[in-house]
């Protein structure tokens, strides 16, 4: 065997840049696409859906088509069963329930994304930062998100808004702080696979900072996972809101929200049962309806996550 | 050899890891200098210690457990081992580069291929999104891939394995660097594609000026597109010498049985088993005391299983660590 070429002569021509090979299409869509499309097959992440923009509508828009105030107070109208006059039937101070239960939504959305989202970008900066670095900044996050864990998460909240006090604000600390521990869980474990991989050798081959690798080049590969945390996580975040202010700990008389609508009713729950269960039945749509959409993206997503 | 300016010199390099059954050497003492504009191959087969040597010239041994235990890797004069993280980083897809083995796994599969050629340009020349984009889609033309505005937004997935290596290279050479790293780079590739991928970076290294450190374990790559040629056996180099000099005059066992590896089509009359190189490397945690070579060449004495023989020079340029090697390898 011997030299092919003479070195000397690939030297001294510029080989004509051979144009790559033909054949290759644009037909793969991105990931996105593809999620969307199959998302749309699913009928109960579509009902999901359906519920959730009805709910999210009737919210964004109860100043304009509710006249009824959800504060008014009829001391004559008191514990009225539903009508046509008041769909939900009045509550004890005479306040027509269906008004109050549609303000409550919106108190119940904001709750269920801020502190989802909050919560979501704490535990996914956490997470990949635990993953990608490792040693002891692994070590004691981690350690703090076993911590948060082994508390019972309704226990710890409440601890937190009877230590700050109650208020809408608390509530999105109090929930942050003990919904981030599983997300940094599971963007860590993704991370611990996704820094072995070829492409972020090669970054850092190109010089490409560990910050920037972390953020630029890991991160985007847990977005997947973290768009489904985060779906997950709201109806969770609405069931805790619901949970602290039934409790007397979250919001207080006379915020509409839900779980004070619950708690107030359960006082008649034999007199006027709609008092204490049409509430229930709308915290009930509504989380229902949110895991139907996080389990369809859930669904839709999958595929994807394998490779 | 005075081949013009050495761009990068390797002396005594070692570089180890710790097991759990002890430090394993996995390049242990190896020296090689590598020029402007020539390409320089490293030669062997899996586990010889080829790829970590240029993992050592990058910074990018993983530690722990492993580490550049020894020697200097001099790039234009400055010692890229004792450099720290972060000044290696600077060098890092601006001065030197890599191109890896696997196209199918080395892009970010959730990032736009044009976002990740213009990269090293926001990353070390700090230019602007559009300006990166503008000369990303220049060096996509340049490295063949068809109607780059479009691909510039395409997903890795979307392209053939040869159109992702092509985008690598697009990647690894966007900052004109001085020397490239190419670690197998056409081994994952179909034949067809091989030529074609070769022949490009062949043309760029001309256009660019680019050193190019080849690590390959094709002996018909090598005849194609190497100057000079290093063969590395168990974390040793064991012949080195320039391109025409080592096939056609192969000083070392090693080498010659690799030769006689290579199926020649050229004699179609031939018939029979494929020849090969009896046994395997050995364990690096369990090397021979003398020539590393030594339980599986044909010709070892009783001296070859004691002690490690030094290269010797054979010819200009042409070094051999074989204590046969005045011999000619050939008794």
């Amino acid at each position: 065997m011997r030299p092919g070429r003479d070195p000397k002569l690939i030297a001294d021509e510029l080989p004509p840049l051979v144009p790559a090979e033909a054949g290759d299409d644009m037909a793969g869509e991105t990931l996105w696409g593809d999620v969307v499309r199959a998302f749309w097959k699913n009928r109960a992440a579509l009902a999901g859906v359906g519920v959730v923009t009805v709910i999210a509508l009737m919210a964004l828009g109860a100043p304009w088509f509710l006249r009824g105030d959800p504060y008014a107070i009829d001391l004559d109208l008191r514990h009225l069963p539903p009508s046509w006059d008041h769909w939900f039937g009045t509550d004890h101070y005479g306040r027509d329930l269906f008004t109050r239960v549609v303000h409550g939504a919106r108190i119940s959305l904001v709750i269920g994304l801020i502190p989802a989202f909050l919560s979501t970008v704490i535990g996914a900066v956490l997470g990949v930062v635990s993953g990608f670095y490792g040693g002891k900044t692994d070590f004691w996050i981690m350690r703090l998100a076993d911590v948060v864990l082994a508390f019972p998460s309704l226990l710890l909240a409440m601890a937190i808004m009877y230590t700050l006090g109650a208020s809408l604000f608390n509530i999105f600390i109090a929930l942050s702080a003990v919904g981030w521990a599983s997300t940094s869980r599971i963007v860590r474990s993704q991370t611990l696979s996704l820094r072995e991989k070829d492409f972020v050798e090669a970054a850092r081959a190109l010089g490409v900072s560990r910050g920037k690798i972390v953020f630029r080049h890991i991160l985007p590969n847990c977005l997947p996972s973290i768009v489904v945390v985060f779906t997950m996580s709201i109806p969770a975040a609405i069931m805790q809101e619901a949970g602290l202010s039934f409790l007397g700990v979250g919001a207080q008389p006379p915020t509409p929200s839900w779980g004070l609508l619950v708690s107030q009713g359960k006082e008649f729950i034999f007199s006027a049962p709609w008092e204490a269960i049409l509430p229930g039945v709308a915290i009930l749509l509504l989380v229902l309806a949110f895991n139907f959409m996080g389990d369809g993206l859930r669904d839709a997503i999958d595929p994807y996550m394998k490779d | 050899m005075d081949r013009g300016n050495a761009v990068l010199q390797v002396r005594n390099l070692r570089t180890e890891f710790a097991t759990r059954r002890g430090i394993v050497p996995a390049v242990d003492g190896v020296s090689f200098e590598v020029f402007e504009g020539k390409v320089t191959g490293l030669v062997g087969e899996s586990g010889c210690g080829k790829s970590v040597t240029a993992l050592s010239i990058l910074g990018l041994v993983t530690s722990p457990p492993g580490r550049v235990a020894r020697g200097e890797i001099l790039f234009e004069g400055r010692d890229l081992a004792r450099m720290t993280p972060r000044e290696m980083g600077a060098f890092r897809g601006r001065d030197l580069s890599m191109i890896f083995q696997e196209p199918m796994t080395s892009l970010n599969p959730v990032k736009t291929v044009g976002n990740q050629v213009g990269e090293p340009l926001r990353v070390h020349l700090g230019l602007s999104a559009r300006e990166a984009r503008r000369r990303a889609e220049e060096m996509l033309d340049l490295v063949g891939i068809p109607e780059p505005q479009l691909r510039y937004g395409a997903f890795p997935h979307q392209l053939s394995g040869g159109l992702r290596q092509r985008v690598m290279i697009a990647m690894a050479l966007i900052c004109s660097p001085k020397l490239l790293v190419a670690d197998e780079p056409t081994t994952a590739l179909d034949v067809t594609i091989q030529a074609q991928v070769l022949d490009l970076m062949m043309g760029l290294k001309n256009r660019l000026g680019t050193a190019i450190v080849l690590i390959t374990h094709d002996l018909g790559v090598v005849a194609e597109t190497c100057d000079d040629v290093y063969v590395m056996y168990a974390g040793h180099i064991v012949e080195q010498g320039d391109v025409y000099r080592l096939f056609e005059r192969p000083g070392h066992p090693y080498t010659q049985g690799l030769l006689r590896c290579v199926p020649d089509a050229s004699k179609p009359g031939r018939r029979g088993p494929l020849a090969s190189i009896e046994g395997a490397v050995p364990l690096l945690t369990a090397l021979p005391p003398g020539c590393r070579f030594a339980p599986r060449c044909p010709w070892a004495q009783e001296l070859c299983h004691r002690q490690i023989p030094d290269l010797v020079a054979v010819g200009e340029g042409h070094l051999v660590r074989c204590w046969r090697a005045e011999e000619g390898g050939k008794p």
